[in-house]
């Protein structure tokens, strides 16, 4: 027999490699061929087809398993309060918009009777009048946000609990807004770039466009980098300075030993509408 | 044929005008855009001729990779590690620090617009400075 079917195959499969193994134009003595090839060899661009590179964590990142926030109340004044707004709305490029129908917010104070509005009544305690309560993303355990969201561009991260967004897939539906019971998004109605001047913008970090929605992602990006988030960097630093105990505190909720455990462990704390089965991961102490 | 002798000269004329861009440009295409490479560093995060063909895959790679699995270092093909960002690893300073003279380049002459920009921070150019000098001239 001259050549029958197992004979060819494994010619075909040597002449392939033989062929393979140099430019398209060696090989075959076809220019067009080479030039579609941007000069690569035949695996070389199958491997680029199929080749998916991989990404790494970086050694020095910070991670958890459940990352949550505790704000001690007690801790805070006005000036702690708004240094912590200012330092997050820098590096993160939010815009300062004057008309609170398109503010945008990821950050924020906020009076006792409208961050605990089931606890508030006529004889409460007088200086809950007066302190200011930081509120932001809750990245609730539970997020009905990411529940709600069409297209997964808000999303909870598996592997550190923090309810992220895509600003690549967000279509501006604000299915998300409605769905928060805790008014921690805010959506672009207008371009923030007119209100963001060039020399405030940190370089390091994108900005929004029109028609996104966006919110606080307890910095992500400075975890990544080692770095705890921008407010509870400044927070703690004006606390030092101050004399008082920190007063906001960040860590792994699933480590016994982390700051905020030990202070949960030994501190009264509430959190916002619990009884709405969110779980938050931002705790109170008042 | 009626009017035979119009039917033709519409399509003589028609002819004419459809290869206008060929004869015009007697057949040679418009030149190819030349991109300014970066001056200090010379190896990119993959082979020149990997990024030409495949930028847009790895930049998509890399905004899921940080975005959606907090992996924001790449590791390239020979080991090397880069932090998977647009605005800080390829705009940099160091790198493609003139949009205008590298991006925007290939992206005018194929007619592509890709709206990285709306969000991303491209790196500052001082377009102040070449225009006086244009004018003087």
């Amino acid at each position: 027999m001259a050549v029958n079917r197992r004979k060819f195959l494994k010619i075909g499969g040597v002449s392939m490699l033989a062929f393979g193994a140099m430019p398209a134009t060696n090989a075959l003595g076809l220019e067009w061929l080479d030039e579609k090839l941007g000069g690569f060899t035949i695996p070389e661009t199958l491997l680029h087809f199929f080749h998916t590179p991989v990404g790494a964590v970086r050694g020095d990142a910070l991670t958890a398993k459940r990352w949550a926030m505790v704000v001690n109340v007690k801790a805070l004044d006005d000036e702690i309060a708004e240094a912590c707004q200012k330092a997050c709305h820098h590096v993160h490029n939010v815009p300062h918009i004057e008309n609170p129908k398109h503010e945008i917010k990821w950050i924020w104070e906020e009076h006792y009777e409208h961050v605990f509005p089931g606890r508030q009544h006529e004889h409460v305690k007088e200086s809950f009048k007066k302190l200011p309560f930081l509120v932001m993303c809750n990245h609730c355990v539970n997020p009905p946000c990411c529940r709600v969201c069409p297209t997964k561009a808000t999303f909870k991260r598996e592997s550190d609990g923090i309810v992220m967004m895509d600003m690549h897939r967000c279509i501006g539906c604000r299915f998300c807004m409605a769905a928060c019971p805790f008014g921690a998004r805010s959506f672009n109605w207008k371009d923030p770039r007119r209100f963001l001047k060039e020399e405030d913008q940190n370089p390091e970090y994108p900005t929004r466009m029109k028609g996104v929605v966006e919110k606080c992602q307890f910095c992500a990006d400075l975890l990544a980098k080692g770095k705890i988030p921008a407010c509870v960097e400044v927070a703690q630093e004006l606390c030092k300075k101050k004399g008082r105990e920190p007063a906001l505190v960040f860590g792994d909720l699933e480590d016994p030993d982390s700051e905020v455990r030990q202070l949960l462990r030994t501190r009264y704390s509430i959190r916002r509408k619990p009884e709405l089965g969110t779980n938050p991961n931002v705790y109170y102490i008042v | 044929m009626y009017d035979g002798g119009k039917i033709i000269t519409g399509i003589v004329i028609g002819l004419v005008l459809l290869t206008f861009p060929i004869w015009y440009t007697h057949g040679t295409p418009p030149p190819r855009p030349e991109v300014k490479l970066p001056e200090k560093e010379k190896k990119c995060v993959q082979p020149g001729a990997y990024m030409k063909l495949k930028h847009m895959q790895l930049l998509d790679l890399w905004r899921d990779s940080t975005v959606r699995a907090a992996k924001r270092s790449y590791v390239a093909t020979d080991g090397r590690k880069y932090e998977m960002s647009l605005q800080n690893t390829c705009m940099s300073p160091e790198c493609h620090a003139k949009k205008t003279e590298f991006c925007d380049r290939c992206h005018d002459y194929t007619g592509v617009d890709p709206y990285c920009w709306d969000c991303h921070i491209p790196p500052k150019e001082e377009p102040k400075k070449e225009k006086p000098e244009e004018n003087v001239h």
